[in-house]
Protein backbone atom coordinates (compact mmCIF):
# COMPACT_ATOMS: atom_id res chain seq x y z
CA UNK A 1 0.00 0.00 0.00
CA UNK A 2 1.31 3.42 -0.91
CA UNK A 3 1.45 6.15 1.77
CA UNK A 4 -1.53 7.85 0.21
CA UNK A 5 -3.61 4.68 0.29
CA UNK A 6 -2.64 4.08 3.91
CA UNK A 7 -3.69 7.62 4.71
CA UNK A 8 -7.08 7.37 3.02
CA UNK A 9 -7.64 3.96 4.49
CA UNK A 10 -7.10 5.38 7.93
CA UNK A 11 -8.83 8.74 7.79
CA UNK A 12 -11.27 8.35 4.94
CA UNK A 13 -12.35 4.76 5.33
CA UNK A 14 -15.75 4.62 3.62
CA UNK A 15 -16.92 1.48 5.35
CA UNK A 16 -16.15 2.74 8.85
CA UNK A 17 -17.60 6.16 8.11
CA UNK A 18 -20.84 4.58 6.83
CA UNK A 19 -21.04 2.46 9.96
CA UNK A 20 -20.69 5.37 12.38
CA UNK A 21 -22.45 8.11 10.40
CA UNK A 22 -25.81 7.63 12.19
CA UNK A 23 -24.15 8.09 15.58
CA UNK A 24 -22.38 11.21 14.36
CA UNK A 25 -25.67 12.61 13.08
CA UNK A 26 -27.30 11.96 16.47
CA UNK A 27 -24.34 13.68 18.06
CA UNK A 28 -24.78 16.60 15.67
CA UNK A 29 -28.34 17.23 16.82
CA UNK A 30 -27.40 16.87 20.44
CA UNK A 31 -24.61 19.40 19.96
CA UNK A 32 -27.08 21.78 18.33
CA UNK A 33 -29.51 21.50 21.24
CA UNK A 34 -26.73 21.86 23.80
CA UNK A 35 -25.32 24.91 22.03
CA UNK A 36 -28.74 26.60 21.79
CA UNK A 37 -29.39 26.02 25.50
CA UNK A 38 -26.01 27.46 26.41
CA UNK A 39 -26.46 30.54 24.24
CA UNK A 40 -29.95 31.23 25.59
CA UNK A 41 -29.13 30.94 29.28
CA UNK A 42 -25.60 32.32 29.06
CA UNK A 43 -26.56 35.54 27.27
CA UNK A 44 -29.69 36.07 29.36
CA UNK A 45 -27.76 35.64 32.61
CA UNK A 46 -24.95 37.87 31.36
CA UNK A 47 -27.39 40.65 30.45
CA UNK A 48 -29.15 40.33 33.80
CA UNK A 49 -25.86 40.68 35.67
CA UNK A 50 -24.85 43.69 33.61
CA UNK A 51 -28.18 45.40 34.33
CA UNK A 52 -27.81 44.62 38.05
CA UNK A 53 -24.33 46.04 37.96
CA UNK A 54 -25.64 49.23 36.35
CA UNK A 55 -27.75 49.83 39.46
CA UNK A 56 -24.58 50.61 41.34
CA UNK A 57 -25.14 48.78 44.63
CA UNK A 58 -21.59 48.27 45.82
CA UNK A 59 -21.96 44.91 47.56
CA UNK A 60 -23.89 43.44 44.64
CA UNK A 61 -21.20 44.65 42.28
CA UNK A 62 -18.45 42.96 44.30
CA UNK A 63 -20.31 39.67 44.08
CA UNK A 64 -20.90 40.06 40.36
CA UNK A 65 -17.29 40.96 39.61
CA UNK A 66 -16.06 38.06 41.75
CA UNK A 67 -18.28 35.55 39.97
CA UNK A 68 -17.44 36.93 36.55
CA UNK A 69 -13.69 36.89 37.18
CA UNK A 70 -13.96 33.36 38.55
CA UNK A 71 -15.67 31.96 35.48
CA UNK A 72 -13.51 33.85 33.05
CA UNK A 73 -10.38 32.53 34.72
CA UNK A 74 -11.33 28.88 35.11
CA UNK A 75 -10.82 26.65 32.07
CA UNK A 76 -14.28 25.52 30.92
CA UNK A 77 -13.29 21.86 31.18
CA UNK A 78 -12.42 22.36 34.84
CA UNK A 79 -15.86 23.82 35.50
CA UNK A 80 -17.52 20.92 33.71
CA UNK A 81 -15.45 18.42 35.66
CA UNK A 82 -16.15 20.13 38.98
CA UNK A 83 -19.88 20.06 38.36
CA UNK A 84 -20.03 16.52 37.01
CA UNK A 85 -17.59 14.82 39.39
CA UNK A 86 -17.81 17.12 42.39
CA UNK A 87 -21.50 17.89 42.86
CA UNK A 88 -22.56 14.29 43.61
CA UNK A 89 -20.63 14.58 46.89
CA UNK A 90 -22.90 17.49 47.76
CA UNK A 91 -25.89 15.33 47.00
CA UNK A 92 -26.64 16.77 43.56
CA UNK A 93 -26.16 14.56 40.52
CA UNK A 94 -26.10 16.33 37.19
CA UNK A 95 -25.99 14.42 33.92
CA UNK A 96 -23.11 15.04 31.56
CA UNK A 97 -25.41 17.13 29.37
CA UNK A 98 -26.62 19.23 32.31
CA UNK A 99 -23.09 19.68 33.66
CA UNK A 100 -21.84 20.89 30.31
CA UNK A 101 -24.84 23.12 29.77
CA UNK A 102 -24.52 24.70 33.22
CA UNK A 103 -20.75 25.05 33.07
CA UNK A 104 -20.61 26.63 29.64
CA UNK A 105 -23.58 28.86 30.46
CA UNK A 106 -21.68 30.17 33.47
CA UNK A 107 -18.61 30.79 31.34
CA UNK A 108 -20.62 32.54 28.61
CA UNK A 109 -22.50 34.48 31.29
CA UNK A 110 -19.20 35.81 32.65
CA UNK A 111 -17.82 36.91 29.30
CA UNK A 112 -21.18 38.24 28.14
CA UNK A 113 -21.60 40.31 31.31
CA UNK A 114 -18.29 42.03 30.65
CA UNK A 115 -19.22 42.68 27.03
CA UNK A 116 -22.66 44.06 27.93
CA UNK A 117 -21.11 46.13 30.69
CA UNK A 118 -18.57 47.60 28.27
CA UNK A 119 -21.44 48.48 25.95
CA UNK A 120 -23.49 50.08 28.72
CA UNK A 121 -20.59 52.18 29.99
CA UNK A 122 -19.75 53.23 26.44
CA UNK A 123 -23.10 54.98 26.12
CA UNK A 124 -22.35 58.64 26.96
CA UNK A 125 -23.45 59.87 30.35
CA UNK A 126 -25.37 62.65 28.65
CA UNK A 127 -27.87 60.07 27.41
CA UNK A 128 -28.67 59.06 31.00
CA UNK A 129 -28.88 62.71 32.05
CA UNK A 130 -31.19 63.69 29.24
CA UNK A 131 -33.50 60.74 29.79
CA UNK A 132 -33.62 61.11 33.58
CA UNK A 133 -34.24 64.85 33.27
CA UNK A 134 -37.44 64.13 31.33
CA UNK A 135 -38.69 62.03 34.22
CA UNK A 136 -37.77 58.57 32.91
CA UNK A 137 -36.89 56.17 35.71
CA UNK A 138 -33.66 54.18 35.95
CA UNK A 139 -35.01 51.00 34.37
CA UNK A 140 -36.96 52.94 31.75
CA UNK A 141 -33.83 54.81 30.76
CA UNK A 142 -31.94 51.55 30.55
CA UNK A 143 -34.63 49.90 28.48
CA UNK A 144 -35.51 52.64 26.00
CA UNK A 145 -32.38 54.76 25.75
CA UNK A 146 -29.22 53.03 26.98
CA UNK A 147 -29.59 49.32 26.17
CA UNK A 148 -30.66 49.88 22.55
CA UNK A 149 -27.44 51.81 22.05
CA UNK A 150 -25.32 49.51 24.21
CA UNK A 151 -26.48 46.32 22.54
CA UNK A 152 -25.58 47.48 19.07
CA UNK A 153 -22.06 48.19 20.27
CA UNK A 154 -21.78 44.72 21.78
CA UNK A 155 -22.75 42.63 18.79
CA UNK A 156 -19.32 41.97 17.24
CA UNK A 157 -17.55 40.87 20.45
CA UNK A 158 -20.65 38.99 21.53
CA UNK A 159 -20.98 36.90 18.37
CA UNK A 160 -17.27 36.13 18.51
CA UNK A 161 -17.37 35.01 22.13
CA UNK A 162 -20.56 33.00 21.68
CA UNK A 163 -19.11 31.04 18.78
CA UNK A 164 -15.94 30.34 20.75
CA UNK A 165 -17.81 29.07 23.77
CA UNK A 166 -20.30 26.92 21.91
CA UNK A 167 -17.43 25.13 20.23
CA UNK A 168 -16.60 24.17 23.79
CA UNK A 169 -19.52 21.78 23.65
CA UNK A 170 -16.90 19.33 22.39
CA UNK A 171 -15.75 19.17 26.01
CA UNK A 172 -18.99 17.38 26.83
CA UNK A 173 -17.39 14.27 25.36
CA UNK A 174 -15.19 14.15 28.45
CA UNK A 175 -18.21 13.59 30.67
CA UNK A 176 -19.71 10.83 28.56
CA UNK A 177 -22.07 12.93 26.47
CA UNK A 178 -22.65 11.58 22.98
CA UNK A 179 -22.16 14.88 21.22
CA UNK A 180 -20.25 14.96 17.93
CA UNK A 181 -16.87 14.45 19.51
CA UNK A 182 -18.22 11.88 21.99
CA UNK A 183 -19.73 9.83 19.20
CA UNK A 184 -16.64 10.20 17.03
CA UNK A 185 -14.35 9.20 19.87
CA UNK A 186 -16.46 6.12 20.64
CA UNK A 187 -16.37 5.18 16.96
CA UNK A 188 -12.60 5.48 16.88
CA UNK A 189 -12.26 3.29 19.95
CA UNK A 190 -14.52 0.57 18.63
CA UNK A 191 -13.24 0.47 15.07
CA UNK A 192 -9.57 1.14 15.75
CA UNK A 193 -9.79 3.57 12.85
CA UNK A 194 -9.70 7.39 12.96
CA UNK A 195 -12.27 7.85 10.19
CA UNK A 196 -15.11 8.63 12.61
CA UNK A 197 -13.01 11.56 13.77
CA UNK A 198 -12.87 12.84 10.19
CA UNK A 199 -16.64 12.59 10.08
CA UNK A 200 -16.82 14.42 13.37
CA UNK A 201 -14.66 17.23 12.04
CA UNK A 202 -16.90 17.47 9.00
CA UNK A 203 -19.95 17.58 11.28
CA UNK A 204 -18.42 20.49 13.24
CA UNK A 205 -17.81 22.35 9.98
CA UNK A 206 -21.38 21.73 8.87
CA UNK A 207 -22.59 23.09 12.20
CA UNK A 208 -20.29 26.03 12.80
CA UNK A 209 -19.52 27.42 9.37
CA UNK A 210 -23.15 28.53 8.97
CA UNK A 211 -23.03 29.85 12.54
CA UNK A 212 -19.97 31.94 11.75
CA UNK A 213 -21.60 33.24 8.58
CA UNK A 214 -24.78 34.00 10.54
CA UNK A 215 -22.71 35.85 13.11
CA UNK A 216 -21.13 37.98 10.42
CA UNK A 217 -24.55 38.73 8.94
CA UNK A 218 -25.88 39.78 12.36
CA UNK A 219 -22.88 42.03 12.81
CA UNK A 220 -23.33 43.86 9.54
CA UNK A 221 -27.08 44.11 9.93
CA UNK A 222 -27.35 45.26 13.54
CA UNK A 223 -24.01 46.51 14.70
CA UNK A 224 -23.90 50.26 14.82
CA UNK A 225 -20.94 52.50 14.64
CA UNK A 226 -21.61 55.76 16.46
CA UNK B 1 -42.63 91.61 40.80
CA UNK B 2 -46.13 91.91 39.39
CA UNK B 3 -47.15 88.73 41.23
CA UNK B 4 -46.57 89.93 44.74
CA UNK B 5 -46.82 87.12 47.25
CA UNK B 6 -46.73 84.36 44.64
CA UNK B 7 -44.31 81.60 45.59
CA UNK B 8 -41.17 81.48 43.49
CA UNK B 9 -40.93 78.68 40.97
CA UNK B 10 -37.36 77.95 41.99
CA UNK B 11 -36.03 78.48 45.49
CA UNK B 12 -32.53 77.15 46.08
CA UNK B 13 -30.98 78.16 49.39
CA UNK B 14 -27.60 77.61 50.95
CA UNK B 15 -26.41 75.21 48.29
CA UNK B 16 -23.06 73.58 48.86
CA UNK B 17 -21.51 70.98 46.62
CA UNK B 18 -18.30 69.08 47.11
CA UNK B 19 -16.74 66.88 44.48
CA UNK B 20 -14.32 65.00 46.71
CA UNK B 21 -11.99 67.64 48.08
CA UNK B 22 -13.16 70.27 45.60
CA UNK B 23 -15.68 72.71 47.08
CA UNK B 24 -17.56 73.85 44.00
CA UNK B 25 -20.62 75.55 45.50
CA UNK B 26 -19.97 77.46 48.70
CA UNK B 27 -23.41 78.53 49.81
CA UNK B 28 -25.45 79.71 46.84
CA UNK B 29 -28.98 81.09 46.89
CA UNK B 30 -31.09 81.37 43.78
CA UNK B 31 -34.72 82.41 43.71
CA UNK B 32 -36.61 82.57 40.44
CA UNK B 33 -40.12 83.96 40.18
CA UNK B 34 -42.66 82.81 37.64
CA UNK B 35 -42.04 84.02 34.09
CA UNK B 36 -38.60 85.31 35.02
CA UNK B 37 -35.62 84.73 32.75
CA UNK B 38 -32.54 84.53 34.93
CA UNK B 39 -29.14 84.50 33.26
CA UNK B 40 -26.21 82.99 35.17
CA UNK B 41 -22.79 84.13 34.02
CA UNK B 42 -19.29 83.72 35.34
CA UNK B 43 -15.83 82.37 34.59
CA UNK B 44 -15.40 78.67 34.01
CA UNK B 45 -15.10 76.77 37.24
CA UNK B 46 -17.38 79.22 39.02
CA UNK B 47 -19.98 76.53 39.63
CA UNK B 48 -22.71 77.81 37.32
CA UNK B 49 -23.37 74.48 35.62
CA UNK B 50 -23.23 72.67 38.94
CA UNK B 51 -25.79 75.10 40.33
CA UNK B 52 -28.08 74.53 37.37
CA UNK B 53 -27.77 70.76 37.65
CA UNK B 54 -28.68 70.93 41.33
CA UNK B 55 -31.98 72.46 40.32
CA UNK B 56 -33.23 69.17 38.95
CA UNK B 57 -31.04 67.05 41.19
CA UNK B 58 -28.79 65.80 38.43
CA UNK B 59 -26.19 66.77 41.00
CA UNK B 60 -26.95 66.01 44.65
CA UNK B 61 -26.16 69.08 46.74
CA UNK B 62 -23.93 68.37 49.72
CA UNK B 63 -25.98 70.85 51.75
CA UNK B 64 -28.83 73.26 51.28
CA UNK B 65 -32.35 73.03 49.94
CA UNK B 66 -33.92 73.06 46.51
CA UNK B 67 -37.64 73.65 46.15
CA UNK B 68 -39.05 73.74 42.63
CA UNK B 69 -42.72 74.44 42.01
CA UNK B 70 -43.43 73.71 45.65
CA UNK B 71 -41.67 70.32 45.61
CA UNK B 72 -38.70 69.74 47.92
CA UNK B 73 -36.33 67.96 45.56
CA UNK B 74 -33.99 66.80 48.30
CA UNK B 75 -36.66 65.14 50.42
CA UNK B 76 -36.13 61.37 50.15
CA UNK B 77 -39.89 60.88 49.99
CA UNK B 78 -40.16 62.99 46.87
CA UNK B 79 -40.72 61.09 43.65
CA UNK B 80 -37.89 62.68 41.70
CA UNK B 81 -39.09 61.31 38.36
CA UNK B 82 -42.44 63.00 38.85
CA UNK B 83 -40.78 66.24 39.92
CA UNK B 84 -38.50 66.25 36.90
CA UNK B 85 -41.50 66.31 34.56
CA UNK B 86 -42.03 69.87 35.71
CA UNK B 87 -38.42 70.84 35.04
CA UNK B 88 -37.15 70.87 31.49
CA UNK B 89 -33.43 70.74 30.81
CA UNK B 90 -31.44 71.51 27.69
CA UNK B 91 -27.80 70.47 27.52
CA UNK B 92 -24.75 71.91 25.82
CA UNK B 93 -24.23 68.70 23.84
CA UNK B 94 -27.94 68.25 23.03
CA UNK B 95 -27.95 64.58 24.15
CA UNK B 96 -30.58 63.50 21.65
CA UNK B 97 -31.20 59.74 21.47
CA UNK B 98 -29.41 58.77 18.26
CA UNK B 99 -31.46 55.64 17.66
CA UNK B 100 -34.77 57.54 17.47
CA UNK B 101 -36.17 60.10 15.07
CA UNK B 102 -36.82 63.67 16.19
CA UNK B 103 -40.42 62.74 16.81
CA UNK B 104 -39.36 59.62 18.70
CA UNK B 105 -37.06 61.68 20.90
CA UNK B 106 -39.84 64.09 21.80
CA UNK B 107 -42.52 61.41 22.22
CA UNK B 108 -40.56 58.98 24.43
CA UNK B 109 -41.24 60.67 27.74
CA UNK B 110 -44.80 61.45 26.70
CA UNK B 111 -45.46 57.74 26.13
CA UNK B 112 -43.46 56.22 28.97
CA UNK B 113 -43.58 58.84 31.69
CA UNK B 114 -46.88 60.59 31.11
CA UNK B 115 -48.31 57.38 29.70
CA UNK B 116 -50.08 59.01 26.80
CA UNK B 117 -51.51 56.87 24.05
CA UNK B 118 -49.62 56.72 20.79
CA UNK B 119 -51.89 59.10 18.89
CA UNK B 120 -51.93 61.71 21.60
CA UNK B 121 -48.19 61.47 22.17
CA UNK B 122 -47.51 61.89 18.45
CA UNK B 123 -49.84 64.89 18.30
CA UNK B 124 -48.12 66.53 21.27
CA UNK B 125 -44.71 65.73 19.81
CA UNK B 126 -45.59 67.33 16.51
CA UNK B 127 -46.94 70.38 18.30
CA UNK B 128 -43.70 70.73 20.25
CA UNK B 129 -41.60 70.32 17.10
CA UNK B 130 -43.82 72.90 15.45
CA UNK B 131 -43.06 75.36 18.23
CA UNK B 132 -39.36 75.05 17.45
CA UNK B 133 -40.06 75.27 13.70
CA UNK B 134 -38.98 71.72 12.94
CA UNK B 135 -42.27 70.00 12.14
CA UNK B 136 -40.94 69.09 8.69
CA UNK B 137 -37.95 67.29 10.22
CA UNK B 138 -39.94 65.05 12.53
CA UNK B 139 -38.88 61.82 10.82
CA UNK B 140 -35.19 62.72 10.63
CA UNK B 141 -32.61 61.08 12.85
CA UNK B 142 -30.32 63.31 14.93
CA UNK B 143 -27.38 62.46 12.68
CA UNK B 144 -29.28 63.97 9.77
CA UNK B 145 -29.83 67.28 11.54
CA UNK B 146 -27.54 70.26 11.97
CA UNK B 147 -26.35 71.19 15.45
CA UNK B 148 -28.84 74.02 15.71
CA UNK B 149 -31.68 71.75 14.63
CA UNK B 150 -30.62 69.08 17.11
CA UNK B 151 -30.64 71.61 19.91
CA UNK B 152 -34.09 72.79 18.89
CA UNK B 153 -35.32 69.18 18.93
CA UNK B 154 -33.81 68.93 22.40
CA UNK B 155 -35.78 72.01 23.40
CA UNK B 156 -38.94 70.49 21.92
CA UNK B 157 -38.26 67.30 23.87
CA UNK B 158 -38.16 69.31 27.08
CA UNK B 159 -41.15 71.58 26.44
CA UNK B 160 -43.39 68.73 25.29
CA UNK B 161 -43.84 67.76 28.92
CA UNK B 162 -45.11 71.28 29.65
CA UNK B 163 -42.68 72.03 32.43
CA UNK B 164 -42.98 74.92 34.84
CA UNK B 165 -39.36 75.94 34.42
CA UNK B 166 -36.73 75.37 31.76
CA UNK B 167 -33.04 75.04 32.57
CA UNK B 168 -30.51 75.76 29.82
CA UNK B 169 -26.90 74.65 30.33
CA UNK B 170 -24.84 76.57 27.77
CA UNK B 171 -27.32 75.77 25.02
CA UNK B 172 -25.40 77.45 22.21
CA UNK B 173 -21.81 76.90 23.28
CA UNK B 174 -21.35 73.85 21.07
CA UNK B 175 -22.93 75.41 17.99
CA UNK B 176 -21.36 76.96 14.95
CA UNK B 177 -21.92 80.73 15.09
CA UNK B 178 -24.43 80.83 12.23
CA UNK B 179 -26.67 78.28 13.97
CA UNK B 180 -26.80 80.10 17.30
CA UNK B 181 -29.42 82.58 16.13
CA UNK B 182 -32.02 79.92 15.43
CA UNK B 183 -31.77 78.51 18.93
CA UNK B 184 -31.82 81.93 20.58
CA UNK B 185 -34.90 82.79 18.57
CA UNK B 186 -36.70 79.74 19.95
CA UNK B 187 -35.62 80.70 23.46
CA UNK B 188 -36.92 84.21 22.90
CA UNK B 189 -40.27 82.83 21.79
CA UNK B 190 -40.45 80.58 24.83
CA UNK B 191 -39.88 83.60 26.99
CA UNK B 192 -42.62 85.52 25.24
CA UNK B 193 -44.96 82.60 25.88
CA UNK B 194 -44.30 83.13 29.57
CA UNK B 195 -41.89 80.28 30.37
CA UNK B 196 -39.76 80.59 33.49
CA UNK B 197 -36.16 80.10 32.41
CA UNK B 198 -32.75 79.78 34.03
CA UNK B 199 -29.97 80.08 31.49
CA UNK B 200 -26.26 79.48 31.93
CA UNK B 201 -24.67 80.99 28.87
CA UNK B 202 -22.09 83.34 27.42
CA UNK B 203 -24.55 84.93 25.01
CA UNK B 204 -24.38 88.44 26.45
CA UNK B 205 -26.36 90.01 23.63
CA UNK B 206 -29.24 87.72 24.40
CA UNK B 207 -28.92 88.43 28.11
CA UNK B 208 -28.99 92.15 27.54
CA UNK B 209 -32.08 91.88 25.36
CA UNK B 210 -34.13 89.20 27.10
CA UNK B 211 -33.01 88.57 30.68
CA UNK B 212 -34.93 89.92 33.67
CA UNK B 213 -32.03 89.35 36.00
CA UNK B 214 -28.36 88.48 35.59
CA UNK B 215 -26.51 86.55 38.29
CA UNK B 216 -22.72 86.72 38.31
CA UNK B 217 -20.95 83.77 39.94
CA UNK B 218 -17.30 83.26 40.72
CA UNK B 219 -15.49 80.67 42.86
CA UNK B 220 -18.68 78.95 43.91
CA UNK B 221 -20.49 82.06 45.17
CA UNK B 222 -22.94 84.58 43.80
CA UNK B 223 -20.95 87.81 43.73
CA UNK B 224 -23.53 90.10 42.24
CA UNK B 225 -26.96 90.05 40.70
CA UNK B 226 -29.25 92.60 39.19
CA UNK B 227 -30.90 93.80 36.01
CA UNK B 228 -28.86 93.35 32.82
CA UNK B 229 -28.31 97.09 32.48
CA UNK B 230 -26.76 97.20 35.95
CA UNK B 231 -24.56 94.15 35.63
CA UNK B 232 -23.32 94.89 32.15
CA UNK B 233 -23.36 98.69 32.36
CA UNK B 234 -22.40 99.49 35.94
CA UNK B 235 -21.21 96.47 37.88
CA UNK B 236 -20.47 97.13 41.53
CA UNK B 237 -17.81 94.49 42.14
CA UNK B 238 -14.32 94.63 40.66
CA UNK B 239 -14.44 90.97 39.78
CA UNK B 240 -17.66 91.44 37.87
CA UNK B 241 -16.23 94.41 36.06
CA UNK B 242 -13.15 92.43 35.06
CA UNK B 243 -15.24 89.56 33.76
CA UNK B 244 -17.63 91.79 31.80
CA UNK B 245 -14.77 93.69 30.17
CA UNK B 246 -13.07 90.42 29.23
CA UNK B 247 -16.07 89.01 27.43
CA UNK B 248 -17.04 92.37 25.96
CA UNK B 249 -13.74 92.37 24.15
CA UNK B 250 -15.04 89.69 21.87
Amino acid sequence: MSNWERFTDSFFNARVMAEYLPKIIDGFWLTVVLALCIVATGLAAGLLLAVLRAMGVRVVNWVIVFAVDLFRALPPLVVIALLFFGLPSAGLELSGFASTWLALSLVLMAFAEEIFWAGITAVPRGQWEAARSTGLGFLQTLRYVVLPQALRLTIPPLTNRTIAITKGTALASVVAVQDILGAAHAGVSFSFNPSPLTLGAAAYLVLFLPVVVLGRWIETRFAWKP
Amino acid sequence: MDRAGAAPIVAARGLHKHFGALHVLKGVDLVVAERELVFVIGPSGSGKSTLLRCLNRLEEPSAGSVVVDGIDLLDPRTDINKARQRIGMVFQSFNLYPHMTARGNVALALRKVQRLGRAEAEARARAALDRVHLADRAEHYPAQLSGGQQQRVAIARAIALEPRVMLFDEPTSALDPELVGGVLQVMRELREDGMTMVVVSHEMGFARAAADRVVFMADGLVLEEGAPAEIFGAPRQDRTRAFISQIARH
